[in-house]
């Protein structure tokens, strides 16, 4: 019982956005490790890599395209594919958003170290593990741990709020750090946006599986 | 490998033309007899058709005669038998293909089909059992329901075939219109089965035009013009028989010319039925 | 929430009830234990494999299996709260009432006006010849035929070509006024220009018609018809919005067979 022509183009796509997945991981790693361990190389790396990730973002698309208008697709197939279609573009938004990191990342790295970051690694590591999270729900297609994982999203912005405090307050205290901190207030505010892309992936891996559309309804 | 390729091409073109030559040279052979049959008839025949031919009835060898009361005769016998035969047949066809799926049915078609294969000089004994040994005598009507009875089971069974080959679809259709079974056969299968019906009809009435045995023990034969069903009756065919089988010469082409314009009036009947069943719709 | 539109629809008023229905040919059963409510004024599409008994089921609502020998029914089917198959039902006006468009098309051979003229004939529904032109005229009209043909509505149907055919068997259908249309796979032998005249036509008559149609091709129930109703080996699998049905499908089989993992 398999359709080969359709499974294979699937599997094809699947592999894609895993590897696409992990690769954004990876720039959202990178970026913050540069950051915190004040390595430039590292930064580096991570605006290199968002090419690759770009030319991803492409092929992925291209599949999509071609298998709804060769395959037509129904049912599981066919939310698969706008799962991968919509879910796509969002890593690659989240990978610029690891490298807007590595870019402040290598001006920082040329300043003098703020008081060890205060909260914002802490911050990412919230959200690299909401995001592997969110990766890992979409492999298995479980929509239970994606419904969990969108509440987490007000951990995020509970710790963006509290780092915004810190880093005005440092400001008005310490007026030649202004420009280090507003640059980590770029930081913060990207972690945040992280935050709410995996949010976004949580809802449609509940789409995925309940061929349900959940956003905008939290209020109800 | 290409040289094998094209070795078997090479065989099968020549397969190819031999068998279409073969084929084609059946259909000439066909034709040809065909031919052969009618232009030899005309050739012999065409020198004594006149007009006074046509007219005329048997007259003793050296008076001229004709085949007058013959034509008549058969006309008549044949309308007869076409005015019994036809609706009995037809309806009997009708029957067995729209309602004979059933054991009656069944042995109403073997029944049939072996009336078909009888002889037909069977037929002409059976009527002359039937009909002519109570009247006491030879008569148009016994030699006219003989050739009825040799027509029906062909026009029965050629109806049913023609009205089993038009689709259920069609008969469908108009049951889903809301007509009654009656009307789906009446308007519909009925015309759509209309040309195949007629042909049937036309071989029927073709092949009991030429039939000869079945004549001689029911309307025998008679030297004048006989306008009444209840004696004996001059045909074409028997007629043609007459001759043949006379002495003398003149006779003979007399037969020929018979044979002619009976052969003449077949084709006309042919003809006649094509264009009155000609696709309209 | 998701389903918020035919959730209402549910609502209204079903115009064909089906309840466990068997059917046999002589000792088969070709279909087991099948309930199905229909609604008004819907287009429901019936799909699945070749032999599933769609269009078995499909020649029940009229009775058109009646003509079939040796086949048997069990169970009810009531068409406006009438059970046709009562003793006493009277199958020519079920018929009437119940038009239906078969897989091939099958004009008569008459006119293309005397193909939709016939049931309006048979069933005596005109009251004189204007009206019956009338009639005609309409019935071609909705079926999206009268411009093709109102120059030559005296020429034989099979001069037509295979969509105008069907659309003629279409408009002969809608003559006589029926409440309800059932078409058996009336596309399959249609090219796709054909077969989206047929497939606008569906959507447009469902406005006076309840509509039941059976297709081969998935992607044209998904495209017409509001509710799809799954059929395999002679059950019922799966009846829901068609909406439903390609998206998110209840049962495993019909996932398989939609999306062609069936063997």
């Amino acid at each position: 019982m398999e359709n080969r022509l359709l499974d294979h183009q699937l599997d094809v796509l699947r592999d894609k956005i895993l590897l696409l997945g992990g690769k954004t991981e990876a720039a959202l790693h990178r970026a913050m490790q540069s950051l915190t361990q004040r390595d430039s190389e590292l930064a580096k790396l991570v605006l290199e890599e968002d090419s690759v990730i770009d030319r991803m973002e492409l092929e992925i698309d291209r599949l999509s395209v071609e298998i709804l208008a060769l395959q037509q697709p129904a049912a599981h197939d066919l939310r698969f594919v706008i799962s991968v279609a919509k879910i796509t573009p969002i890593l690659e938004r989240i990978a610029d958003h690891a490298g807007s990191i590595a870019d402040a990342a290598l001006i920082l790295n040329n300043e003098p170290q703020l008081k060890n970051y205060i909260d914002l690694p802490r911050m990412a590591e919230v959200a690299a593990e909401m995001l592997r999270t969110a990766l890992d729900a979409f492999t298995s297609e479980d929509s239970q741990v994606s419904r969990e994982l969108i509440k987490r999203d007000a951990e995020i912005d509970e710790a963006y709020h509290r780092v915004f405090n810190e880093l005005l307050e440092i400001m008005i205290d310490n007026p030649q750090s202004t420009t280090s901190a507003a640059h980590l207030l770029f930081v913060a505010k990207h972690l945040e946006r992280i935050g709410d892309y995996v949010k976004d992936i949580c809802e449609l891996n509940v789409y995925l599986r309940e061929a349900a559309f959940i956003k905008h309804s939290q209020a109800e | 490998m290409a040289e094998t390729n094209s070795q078997n091409h090479g065989r099968r073109k020549l397969v190819s033309s031999v068998m279409t030559t073969l084929t084609a040279a059946c259909a000439v052979f066909v034709v040809a007899v065909l031919l052969l049959i009618i232009s030899y008839i005309a050739i012999r025949g065409f020198s004594s058709i006149s007009v006074q031919f046509l007219i005329d009835t048997p007259k003793p060898v050296g008076e001229g005669g004709g085949i007058g009361n013959a034509i008549l005769g058969s006309v008549m016998m044949t309308a007869l038998a076409a005015v019994i035969g036809l609706p009995i047949g037809v309806l009997a066809g009708i029957y067995l293909a729209e309602f004979g799926n059933n054991w009656y049915g069944n042995v109403v078609r073997f029944l049939a089909d072996t009336l078909v294969g009888v002889p037909s000089i069977i037929i002409g004994i059976f009527i002359y059992t039937l009909i002519v040994v109570p009247m006491g005598r030879q008569s148009g009507l016994a030699g006219g329901l003989a050739l009825a009875l040799i027509m029906i089971p062909i026009v029965a069974r050629t109806t049913e075939e023609m009205i089993r080959l038009v689709p259920d679809a069609m008969r469908e259709g108009a049951l889903a219109l809301g007509a009654p079974q009656w009307r789906v056969t009446w308007n519909i299968v009925l015309p759509a089965a209309s040309t195949g019906i007629a042909t049937g009809a036309m071989l029927a009435i073709a092949r009991i035009t030429g039939e000869t045995a079945p004549l001689l023990f029911t309307a025998l034969n008679s030297r004048f013009y006989n306008f009444y069903l209840d004696q004996p009756m001059s045909s074409l065919t028997v007629q043609i028989f007459n001759y043949a089988t006379g002495p003398f010469e003149v006779e003979h082409a007399m037969a020929w010319a018979a044979t002619l314009i009976l052969v003449g009036i077949i084709l006309v009947i042919n003809v006649l039925v094509r264009f009155l069943t000609r696709k309209r719709f | 929430m998701t389903y918020r539109i035919s959730e209402l629809r549910q609502t209204m008023r079903s115009k064909i009830s089906v309840s466990n229905l068997n059917f046999y040919y002589g000792k088969t059963q070709a279909l087991q234990d099948i309930s199905m409510e229909i609604p008004e004024r819907e287009v429901v599409a019936f799909i699945g494999p070749s032999g599933c008994g769609k269009s078995t089921f499909l020649r029940t609502l009229n009775r058109m299996n009646d003509t079939i020998a040796g086949t048997r029914v069990e169970g009810k089917v009531t068409i406006d709260e009438q059970n046709i198959y009562a003793s006493g039902t009277d199958v020519v006006s079920l018929r009437r009432k119940i038009g239906m468009v078969f897989q091939k098309s099958n004009p008569f051979p008459k006119s293309i006006f005397e193909n939709v003229a016939y049931g309006i004939r048979i069933n005596g529904i005109h009251k004189n010849k204007a009206d019956l032109h009338e009639r005609v005229e309409k019935a071609l009209r909705d079926a999206a035929l009268w411009d093709e043909v109102k120059d030559r509505l005296n020429a034989s149907a099979f001069g037509l070509s295979g969509g105008q055919q069907q659309r003629l068997c279409i408009a002969r259908a809608l003559a006589v006024q029926p409440q309800v249309i059932l078409m058996d796979e009336p596309a399959s032998a249609l090219d796709p220009i054909a077969t989206q005249k047929i497939e606008e036509l569906v959507v447009d008559l469902k406005k006076d018609y309840t509509i039941v149609i059976v297709t081969h091709n998935m992607q044209q129930a998904s495209r017409v018809s509001d509710k799809t109703a799954f059929f395999m080996l002679g059950k019922l699998v799966e009846f829901n919005p068609t909406q439903k049905v390609f998206q998110n499908p209840d049962e495993r089989l019909t996932e398989d067979y939609i999306t062609g993992r069936f063997g």
